[in-house]
């Protein structure tokens, strides 16, 4: 029978924080960055200019149907040689991950905006407005609100998917418990810990999601 | 000329796909002229009145509202957007389903187009938006939620959010269509008040006894075509065209008008 020993991840505490914090940093910087990509995504394939449609059509689903890890390992290893692009191990997973989540995203915001009764915009343009001030004072704001679920899950995803950046050595809290579990020969502890910390922060975000969807639903 | 012909249209067609939905059509509205179109549904009187605001945009012909004039067809380039929502800002329109902003509060569905089209300061547009309110009679509706109104309420609060903007011509589509039978004659009401002061519209209906006592002008569509056309009472009592008499058939054409259960 195995013998457990959590006591000795202690002395990793450091490692796991930095890396905790490297993981929760770079979650922000993807969701944010990734909402940018995804908004630009969604406006294009909505867009009244075939070119412009076509153009954010491929770009998702060129993120939406490759693997993340692909991507990592492409962005870092293959762009360098195809376009000359040097990038830091943090630039280019930031890059990939933020394309990756910007798809998925993009077709939530496509979504929701396509789900509003086109009655609205016809009411907005009636009373004269310009169809960029339908889509900004009546359309947007009801789609948000449909959109938030979505979106929040998504992002969750998003938070679980820098595990990946490990691969890159990006120092995420995957890669330093990595550090930790070689260094201690421990690695059930170490994955273990690991797991935990990652269940601890996305669970009560979860309880918050689901709370919001039902405050919601009760609002429409 | 355009003191006296608010709405002028000539040579109007519009097709969707291999579907001609309009065919050479001519409409004159006088200034504070009502006129009512009728027809069967597909007769294309829907999307004739979505072309007066150009919510549809035409293939050929023109469309005079008021001093603006546009010509579509070969060698016509199409209006762009500022233009176009600049022209639809002085007409109105009433839909069949509504349309109200759910988002939004009563009076904020108002205040809306005077807000974000107009440019005006919220406290005038929220002094205009209540007068309106008030003349439709949900004053004391203001600050409730379109969800909580009934469908008779919802299209009052629809005719003060058109009224808003002060347009010249207001276009009623089916505007008591979706209405529980009960709840027509409250907007009937509120559409006839406005027709006495004057205001110029036009107006796609079912309702017959309505046509007959409001419109001064009544417009009978099928297949695209104006089949028939003259004083509404005159059409209505005595129909020229057999296709005129079999669609006024199935209605009563006289009568009085709806009961108002709630007028203001």
């Amino acid at each position: 029978m195995y013998q457990w020993d959590f006591g000795i991840l202690w002395s990793y505490r450091w490692l796991f924080l930095n890396g905790l914090g490297v993981t929760v940093g770079f979650t922000v910087v993807i969701v944010v960055c990734g909402l940018l990509f995804g908004l630009c995504g969604a406006f294009g394939s909505l867009s009244r200019f075939r070119a412009l449609r076509l153009t954010a059509l491929a770009f998702i689903e060129a993120f939406r149907c490759t693997p993340i890890l692909v991507q990592l390992i492409w962005f870092y290893y293959a762009l360098p040689i195809l376009a000359g692009v040097e990038m830091t191990p943090i630039t280019a997973s930031a890059l990939a991950l933020s394309l990756y989540g910007g798809s998925f995203y993009s077709e939530i915001i496509r979504g929701g905006i396509v789900s509003i009764d086109s009655g609205q915009s016809e009411a907005g343009a009636a009373l004269g407005m310009t169809p960029s001030q339908a889509m900004r004072r009546i359309v947007l704001p009801q789609a948000i609100k449909r959109m938030i679920p979505a979106l929040m899950n998504q992002s969750i995803i998003q938070f679980k998917n820098t595990s990946l950046v490990s691969v890159l050595a990006v120092p995420d809290l995957v890669y330093q418990s990595q550090v930790a579990a070689h260094d201690s020969y421990r690695p059930l502890e170490t994955y273990t810990a690991v797991a935990v910390a990652y269940a601890a922060i996305l669970i009560p975000l979860t309880i918050i999601v689901r709370r919001g969807e039902k405050r919601l639903a009760v609002s429409e | 000329m355009s003191d006296t012909t608010k709405i002028e249209i000539r040579g109007l067609r519009k097709s969707f796909g291999s579907n001609e939905v309009l065919k050479n059509i001519n409409l004159d509205v006088a200034k504070g002229g009502v006129v009512a179109l009728i027809g069967p549904s597909g007769s294309g009187k829907s999307t004739l009145l979505r072309c007066i605001n150009l919510l549809v945009v035409p293939d050929g012909g023109s469309v005079r509202v008021g001093d603006t004039r546009f010509a579509f067809g070969e060698g016509a380039k199409l209006p762009d957007v500022k233009t176009l929502a600049k022209f639809r800002a002085t007409t109105g329109m009433v839909f069949q389903h509504f349309n109200l902003f759910p988002h939004m509060t009563t009076l904020q569905n108002v205040m809306e187009g005077p807000v974000t089209v107009r440019r005006m300061a919220k406290a005038d547009a929220e002094k205009l938006a209540r007068a309106q309110l008030a003349k439709v009679g949900l004053a004391e509706k203001a600050d409730q939620y379109p969800a909580t109104l009934s469908g008779g309420q919802k299209q009052r609060v629809a005719i003060a959010r058109a009224l808003a903007m002060e347009p010249d011509v207001m276009l009623f589509d089916e505007a008591t269509s979706a209405l529980d039978p009960e709840l027509v004659g409250e907007v009937l009401n509120v559409m006839q008040r406005l027709a006495s002061e004057g205001m110029t519209m036009v107006i796609v209906t079912h309702e017959i006894a309505f046509a007959r006592e409001v419109a001064d002008r009544l417009i009978f569509m099928r297949d695209g075509i104006v089949v028939e056309e003259g004083p509404a009472r005159q059409v209505i009592d005595h129909p020229q065209q057999a296709a005129t008499r079999a669609f006024l058939s199935h209605f009563h054409r006289t009568g009085a008008l709806p009961p108002a259960n709630a007028t203001p």
